[in-house]
């Protein structure tokens, strides 16, 4: 391992990445001051970092971006994926630069400031990616002082303390509180977002595990209405809502933790022959009340070049198609375990595994990766246009 | 869906010579491409005029044909092979056009060939500018205003919509010839006239002037499921307004938010789809308003391009290859990614560096060119470099292009000038304008303003102002003497001679005299040295090694490091920030090695030729059972395919690169040695910093080969040889130069030492003339003598390739030119065997080639230049080195000479490797391509000054026929009837008659200025006397304008006449009337007009010549 395991600080060093096995990453901290405590993943897309941070599937985990330079296009008040606490931090290669872009509201460092996101720069984030690829994602704390003092002993015993993702909840921390009739459109070049109009049928209710927002605004361009309820929503409210189909977000944590509560209502919708349309959490917890089971990967997917394929009859002329898509988990759907009646519908095309599924006689699907990218690419809209035709 | 079984045989189409526009990039694609399509157990059929490619090698293909690339030649190929498909996407505008005419003249139809890779209507669809501008308006995609124009009237007319400054474009030429941006009516009108006549189809595109907005490209891959992914972007740095093959341009796009990147990546599938390109990859080209993000479409190219090229070396994804299997019916996810070799080539390459490609320029080489950038492309070459960040990519790339910069280099025109005239210099699109920019910024200009004027993104000239930045740092307080320090800087790319260059500066010594002390030894120089931090690139390298600060290797894997990656495939960077020991993957292996030193960005005088041997030697070395280390830093190359060698060091050939890669393969298993004598001088520059450094080379000692470049230890050798030289003398100064030109007597050529190509070499034919070289054209002084030599004028000059292992020497060529000497040898068309050396002076030759390899002690090539005058044989030059025709002999002879030559030098022995063919039943003659049509206002004639981009070879029979088609393939249209204009030079006048007499015999009608057409008339020949251009109108400039005259022979004598005659060529080029500058090609034109007949020439391969 690249990194030197010294517990002093270098000379200039006011952020500290502080691994649960004792390895130190000394670099340059930026954004909020203080710590924080997570899951080290990697991200390889190239654009889109306010998205990334923004968004609520990397609740209690610190992003190492692949890419040098973070920064470039500034932050903006258009590209939130969410408003809750979405990454606690990131890692940077280079200091990050100041924005250039028509779009740019401020500079990144501040925004991070903002946020209450910790910033670590100047970090071989090649090394650190190599690392998570042979050695898994490591339990972290990431650690700004200006002043450059921080006590290692006590941010290493932190990050060991931290039980880490697996059998964790957090869908429930970044949710919504209350029920939202969703308004936000669909955005464009010069125009900004669109609004939603509330006449729109078919009425789709969205269960928020940490969703990203850009999923409403998806379902609103395919023609829905939307309406959000908190992840903890009862089977008896949803049903109230009168639903034409129910979403099943996206969010961050374990499945099976948050499957505990989720589950048992999404089966009661699928018995109830509801539609259902789940994207990554959801997906994966459409595969538990399935009776699949779910696994925590090595490594994890996060990035906005992954292909996935269309596999099985169902897809007719369009089956091997393949999708370049935007991922981000740390969990799947175990292939091998899913039961009669469940069809793989997507595997990715790098390692095979699970990444969409639908339950046979039902009008319920999910998909691992995130067809609303933001960031990443757009060749996914077609699920929305699907999920939405058949509530018709 | 797996490959198709319903064809079996494919022609392949490749680019032709090398051109501005169109280089080696297209023998990088199609060398993938037919190794693509081998594999998969195709017949493949490879047409290519030019020699100097790897693809025409006769193991790639199953039929190589060095024909033109002319329609009517490929029909007969066609004919005779009948392909079932003809790939015409991989050998750029040439073979997409030649394949769009086959389909147009019924040919591809009559035989039953299916165009695969793109359909006749795709490209008609993307390269008519009104139907490309329909399909976009039906995918709801902006296109600059702007409408077509076929004569001058139409061109008014849309002028009116579009407003000036105006765009405009010439439809079908590549590279933009003929096009330009007009600021107003009398560059309007010029620009369309020439754009006409530039465009096959006489029309032209006029477009809004989006000068100042953004450029993207995007690189996309589409498959027949309609699978499709974006392989790259690109963002010019230079805005719009510079082609982008001109401009700086880096990868990927920087200044895109996600959003905004999206819609431009959803844009370029769209135009992808709506064009119809099926299978394969294409470049689409994007303006976008820095203001709102408003987004223009500007073209698309619907075949592996330059910009693919650049996109492969860029990502690791090789494009070419994967067009061709996609052309052949499979789809992406059915191809492997070969840089992981566990993911499949359906996915979006990410990467985790920036990389910044420069293009390289030779205005010096055309005197009166203007050096304006602008739509039409001018650059002959590119550098690529990689880095961690923008500035270290950067200034990587600034010393990879070897034009003397260390990094942002002063500009010393500019230093404490006046703000008029700063802003005026950055106004100004020129080759040199990303330095202007560093130096506005030591000037005290902001960012803000010089945006303001360059239109340069801010984010791109912060970058250049923090490197400024620190250059003033380190100027004021010397380099840190601490390890984290000194390592920040090096990650901004600092090369260690720049920051010696900047420390030096901080000991403030006035007038930069401690910039003279530091070179000086003693202890001024220690003192200097101390509180500098180091004065010389040597201490800067030996501060960084005491202090621990060296560069590591990453990987260039298509997947930032997701996925391992078993290509070793190798960049260079300083990991400053870790604060720890930086994770090094180069990981060198523990087998016997030899490093290839490679020869750069392409420029003319050294391009494809010095490639084409280091692909060789890497091809025979691994044979040899050697690991093969390839390092080079130009994108357009075969040597720098991810397959070429057995490891790629992606980094400048620079003495402190090239020493830090050493310095890792040297840790690990046995460094048998390094190659520097196939690269050209750029890697020949470095032999002696290698030497220094302890590093063995391999082949021909450096110091021989300095001998041979060397004047006074050459004449020892050469007398000791009991050789002939011409008479010459080194002089330096003015009256030495007289002095010495008197001695031997006019006509003398004059050059200065060390060059490649003849830079600046000239032939002067009096005292006026040589004190004008003089104080123009060099700088003499007691660093820099001139050389002078006796010029034989009317000799004939001759090429020798050899090899030698020591003890055996071998002759692998003895090629006659056809211009006589005093022509660069590079710019001569040459015949191998010779077409009239009597074989005594043949054999003269061979035995004082056999000599000089042995004293020279020559162990691989070797080249030898001599001139043939009234039966003496005189020693030109040695270079005992690969030289720029190895690969026209390798081709002409069919044996594979550079190979040998690599395992010469790797300790083998001649009498052991392949025997060389010298019983030739056949004639191929090389004939050279120039880029005088690109540079309006340059004099198209030939001098000792090498002018040429590229060469074909024309293969036949006989050697009229070879020479016939050698002029077919570089693209003059021989006439065959109509008025030829004759004006010799009076040392001509005889030589001339022949051929003369010949054309008139065959129904040519003569015309010719007053004293050749008394000489003429004098002979007997009928002629016309016309006015020189001095003796009023109407004189020849105007027959020549007006389309009365078929071909020019003019040959000048002196500098007056040859500044009288510069018009006639001029005019000739712009009319494209075939013109010949010397007596000697005149009669082989004249010669190949009256013997052969262009409609019965035949195609022949390869592989049926060498039987």
């Amino acid at each position: 391992m690249a990194f030197l395991a010294s517990s002093s600080a270098p000379k200039g060093a006011t952020g500290v990445l502080v691994l649960a096995d004792g390895t130190i990453v000394w670099g340059k901290g930026f954004g909020a001051t203080g710590s924080a405590v997570g899951e080290v993943c990697f991200n390889t897309a190239m654009t889109g970092y306010q998205e990334v941070m923004t968004d609520p599937s990397y609740a209690a985990q610190i992003v190492n971006f692949t890419f040098p330079h973070i920064g470039n296009v500034g932050t903006n008040d258009e590209d939130y994926e969410s408003r809750v606490e979405g990454a606690v931090g990131c890692i940077v290669r280079e200091e990050v630069t100041r924005q250039s872009n028509f779009r740019s509201e401020g500079e990144f460092v501040e925004w991070m400031a903002k946020m209450g996101k910790i910033g670590l720069a100047g970090v071989d984030t090649r090394a650190l990616t190599r690392r998570i690829r042979l050695s898994g994602a490591p339990n972290a704390v990431i650690a700004h002082d200006p002043k450059g003092n921080f006590d290692i002993d006590a941010l290493l015993q932190r990050a060991q303390e931290w039980p880490g993702l697996e059998g964790m909840d957090l869908a429930q921390r970044v949710s919504r509180e209350h029920q939202e009739d969703w308004e936000g459109g669909y955005w464009r070049l010069g125009h900004g977002y669109g609004r939603a109009s509330r006449d729109a049928k078919p009425h789709v209710v969205a269960i928020d595990y940490g969703s990203k927002d850009n999923i409403f605004r998806n379902l609103v361009k395919a023609g829905a209405r939307v309406t959000v309820v908190p992840a903890r929503t009862s089977l008896e409210d949803i049903t109230a809502l009168k639903p034409d189909g129910v979403f099943l977000s996206n969010g961050p944590g374990d499945p099976a933790a948050t499957g505990e509560y989720a589950v048992p209502v999404i089966k009661a919708l699928l018995d109830a022959d509801m539609p259902l349309f789940g994207i990554c959490l959801g997906h994966q917890m459409l595969a538990l009340a399935a009776g699949a089971k779910t696994v925590k990967m090595h490594q994890g997917h996060r990035g906005a070049n992954h292909p996935v394929q269309r596999v099985g009859e169902s897809w007719g002329e369009t089956r091997d198609l393949v999708e370049i898509t935007s991922m981000n988990h740390g969990f799947a759907v175990d292939g091998d375990t899913l039961p009669a009646g469940v069809e793989q519908t997507h595997v990715s095309l790098f390692d095979g595994s699970n990444c969409g599924i639908a339950i046979s006689g039902k009008k319920a699907f999910g998909v691992q990766y995130h067809p609303e990218a933001s960031p990443g690419p757009q060749d996914s809209f077609y699920l929305f246009e699907k999920f939405v035709g058949m509530l018709g | 869906m797996p490959k198709r079984t319903d064809i079996s045989s494919i022609l392949v189409i490749g680019a032709g010579p090398i051109i501005i526009g169109q280089a080696c990039e297209f023998d990088y694609s199609g060398t993938q491409a037919i190794k693509a399509l081998k594999e998969d157990g195709y017949r493949v059929i490879l047409v290519n005029s030019n020699p100097a490619t790897i693809m025409t090698d006769p193991e790639f293909a199953d039929a190589t044909y060095i024909e033109p690339i002319t329609p009517e030649i490929v029909a007969k190929i066609i004919s005779k092979e009948k392909p079932d498909a003809v790939l015409p996407t991989m050998g750029g505008q040439t073979a997409l056009n030649c394949a769009l005419k086959l389909e147009e003249m019924g040919v591809l139809k009559q035989h039953g060939v299916e165009m695969i890779g793109a359909r006749a209507d795709a490209i008609d669809k993307a390269e008519n500018r009104q139907r490309f501008r329909e399909a976009m308006d039906k995918i709801g995609l902006e296109s600059a205003r702007s409408g077509v124009a076929h004569t001058l009237a139409e061109a008014y007319e849309v002028l009116e919509r579009t407003g000036l400054p105006s765009i405009i474009r010439p439809s079908f030429t590549m590279g933009g010839t003929g096009g330009g941006v007009a600021y107003n009516k009398a560059e309007f009108e010029r620009i369309v006239k020439s754009g006409l006549d530039a465009s096959p189809t006489t029309e032209v595109l006029i477009e809004e002037s989006l000068l100042g907005w953004k450029e993207y490209e995007m690189e996309v891959v589409r498959d027949r499921n309609d699978n499709c992914i974006i392989v790259c972007s690109i963002e010019n740095v230079d805005p719009m307004g510079v082609h982008t093959g001109d401009s700086i341009t880096v990868a990927p796009a920087l200044t895109l938010t996600d959003k905004e990147y999206q819609i431009m990546r959803n844009a370029s599938i769209n135009v992808l789809r709506e064009i119809g390109v099926e299978t394969g990859g294409s470049n689409v080209q994007f303006a976008v308003n820095p203001a709102d993000g408003r987004l223009i479409v500007i073209e698309m190219n619907p075949r592996v391009s330059r910009s693919s090229a650049l996109a492969s070396k860029a990502t690791g994804f090789p494009i070419a290859r994967v067009a061709a299997k996609l052309a052949v019916g499979y789809t992406l996810d059915e191809i492997t990614n070969e840089i992981t070799g566990a993911t499949p080539a359906s996915f979006e390459p990410t990467i985790d560096y920036v990389v910044t490609k420069i293009p390289r320029f030779a205005f010096e080489k055309f005197k009166g060119a203007d050096n304006h950038l602008s739509t039409a492309m001018k650059s002959v070459g590119e550098v690529m470099a990689i880095g961690r960040n923008f500035k270290e990519s950067m200034q990587k790339a600034l010393r990879g292009l070897e034009t003397g910069l260390d990094g942002f280099n002063r500009v010393v025109e500019l230093e404490g000038k006046s703000r008029d005239v700063i802003t005026a210099a950055l106004s100004q699109a020129t080759p040199d304008r990303i330095l202007h920019i560093a130096q506005a910024f030591r000037e005290g200009f902001t960012v803000e303003e010089v945006q303001a004027i360059t239109f340069y993104d801010p984010w791109f000239l912060r970058h250049i102002e923090e490197i400024i930045y620190e250059e003033k740092m380190i100027g004021a307080e010397g380099l840190p003497n601490n390890a984290a320090e000194l390592r920040r800087l090096k990650a901004m790319g600092f090369s260690d001679k720049r920051l010696a260059t900047l420390a030096v500066r901080s000991v403030g010594v006035a007038g930069g005299l401690g910039e003279t002390q530091a070179k000086r030894s003693g202890l001024l120089h220690d003192a200097l040295r101390a509180m500098a931090g180091a004065t010389s690139e040597d201490e800067v390298r030996k501060l960084r090694q005491k202090l621990g600060v060296l560069p590591v290797f990453k990987r260039i894997d298509s997947c930032a490091a997701e996925f391992e990656a078993i290509t070793p495939y190798m960049y260079s960077t300083y990991e400053a920030p870790s604060f720890g020991e930086p994770e090094n993957e180069a990981w060198p292996s523990d087998r016997e090695k030899i490093v290839i030193l490679g020869g750069g960005p392409n420029r003319i005088g050294q391009g494809i030729e010095f490639d084409y041997c280091c692909v060789h030697a890497c091809f025979a070395l691994s044979e040899a059972g050697y690991e093969t280390i390839m390092v080079n830093c130009n994108p357009e190359t075969v040597s720098t395919d991810y397959d070429t060698s057995d490891r790629l060091y992606f980094e400048p050939l620079t003495a402190e690169d090239v020493l830090e890669i050493l310095r890792v393969e040297h840790s690990k298993g046995t460094l048998k040695g390094v190659i520097v004598q196939f690269g050209g001088q750029t890697p020949l520059k470095l032999a002696s910093a290698l030497e220094k450094a302890g590093i063995p080379i391999l082949g021909t000692s450096p110091d021989a080969i300095d001998l041979a470049e060397d004047r006074e230890r050459f004449a020892r050798l050469v007398n000791k040889l009991k050789l002939k030289q011409p008479e010459n003398g080194i002089a330096y100064s003015e009256q030495e130069a007289l002095a010495v030109a008197h001695r031997i007597g006019y006509p003398v050529l004059l050059r200065p030492s060390y060059v490649l190509g003849g830079r600046a070499m000239e032939i002067v034919d009096g005292d006026a003339q040589l004190i004008n070289y003089i104080n123009t054209a060099v700088e003499v002084s007691g660093d820099s003598p001139v050389l002078v030599d006796q010029y034989l004028r009317d000799a004939v000059e001759c090429d020798v390739d050899a090899l030698c292992d020591g003890d055996d020497v071998v002759i692998a060529g003895v090629m006659q030119h056809i211009e006589e000497a005093g022509v660069h040898s590079g710019d001569s068309a040459c015949s191998l065997p010779p077409y009239s050396l009597p074989q005594d002076i043949i054999d003269e030759m061979e035995r004082q080639a056999d000599a000089l390899a042995r004293a020279l002690q020559v162990r691989g090539l070797m080249n030898v230049q001599f001139a043939v005058k009234d039966g003496e044989v005189y020693l030109i030059e040695v270079n005992p080195r690969a030289s720029r025709t190895v690969p026209f002999v390798a081709k002409a002879s069919g044996s594979q000479i550079a190979k040998i030559a690599a395992r010469v030098m790797a300790g083998e022995m001649l009498a052991d490797l392949p025997k060389i063919k010298r019983d030739l039943d056949y004639v191929a003659v090389k004939e050279a391509v120039f880029p005088f049509a690109r540079f309006p206002g340059s004099d198209p004639v030939l001098t000792p000054e090498m002018k040429s981009t590229g060469e074909v070879m024309g293969i036949d029979r006989d050697f009229a026929t070879a020479y016939a088609k050698s002029q077919i393939a570089e693209g003059s249209v021989l006439p065959t009837e109509g008025t030829v204009f004759v004006s010799v030079k009076d040392s001509d006048k005889a030589s001339i008659v022949g051929p003369v007499q010949q054309l008139v015999d065959f129904g040519f009608k003569v015309i010719a200025t007053g004293g050749t057409a008394s000489y003429l008339k004098e002979q007997g020949l009928p002629v016309e006397r016309v006015n020189k251009v001095a003796e009023g109108r109407p004189h020849i400039v105007d027959k020549l304008s007006d389309g009365e005259v078929a071909l020019v022979f003019n040959t000048t004598e002196g500098w007056q006449s040859h500044k009288d005659s510069q018009s006639i060529r001029a005019s000739a080029l712009e009319m494209k009337v075939p013109y010949y500058t010397t007596a000697a090609a005149s009669a082989a034109a004249a010669n190949a007009i009256v013997s052969v007949n262009a409609d019965e020439l035949e195609v022949r391969s390869l592989q049926d010549y060498y039987g």
